[in-house]
């Protein structure tokens, strides 16, 4: 590319980066303080930011799964819930709430809400930007927490962590596997896909684009270029110029999506559990599908209702359990890097 | 000969004063004098609290502060004043252990006196000439000495890059002080203090002061060096266990560690993370009543760090991921293990793909490739690792599903390829050191030959399949191909295909079974007479090599003719 080239390109990605936190400026003001307690937050603290609807089936598992891991505090969107999970919220104490009515895709699925939120209280911190059912596994888990993984990253100079989103489920129909309130959902969707996942560069932001998995192999068998991209980059040191450009797959400068190495080498990487395919998915992806809300025209939701319906699963006879990170390293989903 | 051992402390303390604390207690308590240097950067307030910290441990004191920036003079400059306040405060000190505040003392402090205390003449300092074959881990080696570093290499990368290829471009060599011999080594070390005092009161210090102070990463030279010209006896190894990865930053230390560090008998290990907080509680050892002499023993940690700087540096071959995605040609090891690809075999022998699953201990594999989707092994509904056996799914990315399959299966993968395939990894595949590749030219004629379609059909997929072939064989020929390739044209094949195929099949697995008998072939008679009335409708048969009959009546033996040649 041209000298010329090139810099138009840096010229429109900084225009870009602007308007994505002027966006973010903006979407602040649809949100409702429920419960601040952002006064609490100390210098240095992991910060976990997540926007949700109607999970608090879920809540109890994910609070207390990131605190074991080091996350100090929690800064939610709650996104017009109807199941009483802002109540069961607002009584926790290291959970700051934000009541919003707003339009979830006029918010670009609730990033507009995540940028502003990160920009006034993430920066100079550690921030975790995940959704109630993806949970984050890293190498050394067991014996490290989150706080030893970003001093050490912060000591190699490193801002951003990847982490990509590896769909578990269960054996047998999605919709037989329910998981009890404030249970494990890993005891039931325990499988995954160790190996059929493709990977292309995106050349504008610089990220890769992962996709693959059991979504691609069952519902977008026909179309694997529409299947949902499972790169991401959960994991950022937060400074005033940051903002994330499409959910949590990449962000903008582009310097924080470049987290792999281009010559050969290992950089250290985890993995998002996801635990969305349980009992409950299709009626979900039916309201979702009245609402709207989501990506691509739910192209998503729709597939798995139309998939669901007759009582699929995801399961095939390649796929492996769930054991640990260490499983994941040598399958080469995850690796550890110089992490020694 | 064992006398008593005195010993000092140099702790240079430059983040997290708690555990300074703490690690200073445990050398004061273990019967050391402790100078600590604490970064000019740091806050009072901070040092308040360690200094009340360490309010009640006799034998401590704080030395003059100095703002320290990394791979500078400075780091040097507070080392030297701790050194020299250090001895002049306590006098019968006899060795100096230079540690930093997150240097954790593995064993007690007992035996590292016992320790010294059987040779107490030695200095233990790694000490390695800069002539000699890299101790330094990427960047400059002999430079450092050779070049001026005014700017700061984290703050100023851009300043320093430059200006050290400024210097190179212009030829510039410093000149090291006469009577001194670069040397470099670990930065923490444990010196006599009679060797420490020659140092600090050598009569050209300020000569020597003025070299280093423009010198690279001088904590790594300096001491190194002028021990060299002090000591009698250099025992050239650094007493902490430390290693560095490939950017120059030492390892942390973490409760995993334990066993391994228990292991290494080092007496001090760096550094260590201050939330460790088993391993903090773990060390240093409780000895037993008599303390230890034996050395340490650091070998098989340093393998176990090399281990992940190898990973760092060169990645796990064929391993595609979310942060290893090479660029194209650096990707050390473009797949995972050998496996075999056959052009043109399974066209002229349709049952080819079972009879060769019968017999390797391969997983042999139908056209991977193929246009109607992958054809797995058997044909499951999923291919290993749960790849989807969908044209499209696989199209999407090619090179990820073949490098996917390598990695993921245990045998060597062997699968059919034809011109009808997607011919996305014809580069890849060509220029793979792990591809064994039988090609056999023109096998994809004879299912055309006895495909019963009309002539223009024949006519038509004739000339788009050659065309590709065509495509393929200039990726073949080029000088770029790294494949183990073995390739025939098909009047050559079928002169004598049972010597051929025995010799590949022995070359991709030594212990494939002995050929009973080939599988049937389709009958290549009438292919003359069709690549004459092809070339005679205005195509041109060009890879073929059989002669074209004069007349489609006369069908000569073209596998006799070309062996004969």
């Amino acid at each position: 590319m041209s000298r010329l080239g090139i810099l138009a390109d840096r010229l429109r990605r900084r225009i870009e980066r602007r308007r994505l936190i002027l966006r973010a400026i903006r979407g602040r003001f649809a949100l409702r303080a429920v419960t601040d307690r952002t006064a609490r937050i100390g210098p240095g603290d992991i910060l976990c930011f997540v926007t949700l609807r109607n999970e608090r089936a879920r809540l109890a598992f994910f609070l207390d799964y990131y605190r074991s891991l080091g996350v100090r505090h929690f800064l939610v969107v709650d996104n017009a819930s109807t199941d009483g999970g802002g109540d069961c919220l607002r009584e926790q104490p290291d959970v700051s709430l934000w009541w919003t009515d707003a339009s979830y895709k006029a918010a670009r699925f609730g990033m507009d809400w995540m940028n502003g939120l990160l920009r006034r209280h993430g920066r100079g911190h550690w921030c975790l930007t995940v959704d109630p059912d993806e949970f984050l596994v890293y190498p050394h888990m067991e014996d490290r927490p989150l706080p030893a993984l970003t001093a050490w990253l912060s000591d190699i100079g490193r801002q951003s962590f990847p982490a990509m989103l590896l769909d578990l489920y269960p054996k047998g129909p999605i919709e037989d596997a329910v998981c009890p309130e404030g249970q494990d959902p890993f005891a039931i969707a325990r499988w995954f896909d160790p190996a059929n996942y493709s990977i292309h560069k995106n050349g504008h932001f610089g990220n890769l684009w992962i996709q693959g998995g059991p979504r691609s192999r069952v519902f977008f068998r026909d179309d694997p270029w529409n299947a949902p991209a499972l790169n991401k980059i959960p994991l950022v040191r937060w400074s005033g110029r940051s903002a994330y450009a499409s959910s949590t797959h990449m962000l903008l400068p582009r310097g924080l999506n470049r987290v792999y190495d281009e010559d050969g080498g290992e950089r250290i990487s985890g993995c998002l559990l996801h635990a969305k395919f349980l009992s409950g998915l299709a009626d979900k992806s039916a309201e979702e599908l009245d609402r709207r809300q989501h990506y691509a025209d739910s192209r998503e939701y729709r597939a798995y209702r139309d998939g669901l319906g007759c009582g699929t699963g995801l399961w095939c006879s390649q796929s492996r359990e769930y054991r640990d990170w260490r499983q994941l390293e040598d399958l080469g989903l995850l690796s550890s890097g110089n992490w020694a | 000969m064992t006398r008593t051992v005195h010993l000092g402390v140099v702790l240079l303390c430059h983040a997290d004063l708690d555990l300074a604390a703490r690690l200073a207690r445990i050398w004061a308590e273990g019967g050391a004098r402790v100078a600590i240097h604490v970064d000019a950067r740091v806050p009072g307030a901070h040092l308040v609290g360690l200094r009340h910290a360490l309010q009640d441990c006799e034998g401590v004191i704080f030395t003059r502060r100095r703002r320290c920036s990394w791979g500078r003079f400075s780091l040097v400059r507070a080392t030297q004043d701790a050194a020299a306040a250090l001895l002049s405060r306590f006098p019968e000190t006899t060795h100096v252990y230079l540690a930093s505040g997150a240097c954790l003392p593995l064993r007690p402090i007992a035996d590292l006196v016992a320790f010294l205390g059987a040779d107490p003449d030695r200095d233990h300092i790694e000490s390695v000439s800069s002539r000699e074959v890299g101790w330094t881990v990427g960047g400059l080696n002999e430079e450092r000495f050779t070049l001026f570093f005014p700017f700061d290499w984290r703050r100023q990368r851009w300043l320093f890059d430059r200006s050290v290829g400024w210097q190179r471009r212009r030829g510039i060599r410093r000149r090291m002080p006469a009577g001194l011999v670069p040397h470099l080594g670990s930065q923490w070390w444990c010196l006599t203090a009679n060797t420490l005092r020659a140092i600090l009161t050598d009569p050209r210090r300020a000569e020597f002061e003025r070299f280093f102070r423009l010198s690279w990463i001088p904590d790594e030279s300096y001491f190194q060096t002028l021990a060299r010209r002090h000591s009698t006896r250099i025992e050239s190894r650094s007493l902490t266990l430390t290693k560095f990865d490939h950017t120059g930053r030492p390892y942390s230390l973490y409760d995993d560690h334990i066993s391994m560090l228990a292991e290494s008998r080092c007496f001090v290990a760096r550094k260590v993370w201050p939330g460790a907080a088993r391993l903090l509680a773990n060390f240093p050892a409780q000895g037993d009543a008599l303390p230890q002499t034996d050395p340490p023993q650091p070998d098989r940690a340093m393998r176990i760090i090399e281990q992940t700087v190898r990973r760092r540096a060169f990645g796990r071959p064929g391993l595609y991921m979310q942060s290893r995605f090479p660029r194209k040609d650096a990707e050390n090891g473009k797949s995972a293990a050998p496996y075999a690809v056959i052009v043109g075999v399974g066209d002229i022998f349709p049952g080819f793909e079972d009879w060769l699953r019968a017999h390797l201990t391969c997983d042999v594999h139908g056209h991977l490739l193929g246009p109607d989707g992958a054809e797995f092994g058997g044909r499951p509904p999923v291919g290993p690792g749960a790849l989807s056996p969908a044209a499209a799914v696989r199209d999407h990315d090619p090179q990820g599903f073949l490098t996917s399959l390598i990695r993921i299966t245990d045998r060597m993968q062997v699968f059919q390829f034809a011109p009808r395939d997607n011919q996305a990894l014809n580069w890849f595949v060509a220029t793979d050191p792990h591809a064994h590749m039988l090609v056999v030219l023109g096998g994809w004629m004879l299912p055309l030959l006895h495909s019963g379609m009309p002539f223009d059909d024949i006519r038509r997929v004739f000339g788009r399949l050659q065309r590709i072939e065509l495509e393929h064989l200039d990726v073949l020929n080029s000088i770029w191909v790294r494949a183990r390739l073995h390739q025939h044209d098909l009047d050559h094949f079928l002169a004598n295909p049972g010597p051929i195929l025995l010799d590949f099949m022995r070359r991709i697995d030594p212990d494939c079974r002995p050929l009973a008998a080939l599988p049937a072939m389709r009958d290549p008679s009438g292919l003359n007479a069709m690549l004459h009335r092809l070339r005679n409708a205005g195509l041109r048969p060009r890879l073929s090599r059989i002669e074209i009959a004069a007349d489609p009546g006369q069908v000569p033996a073209p596998a006799v003719e070309r062996a004969a040649e």
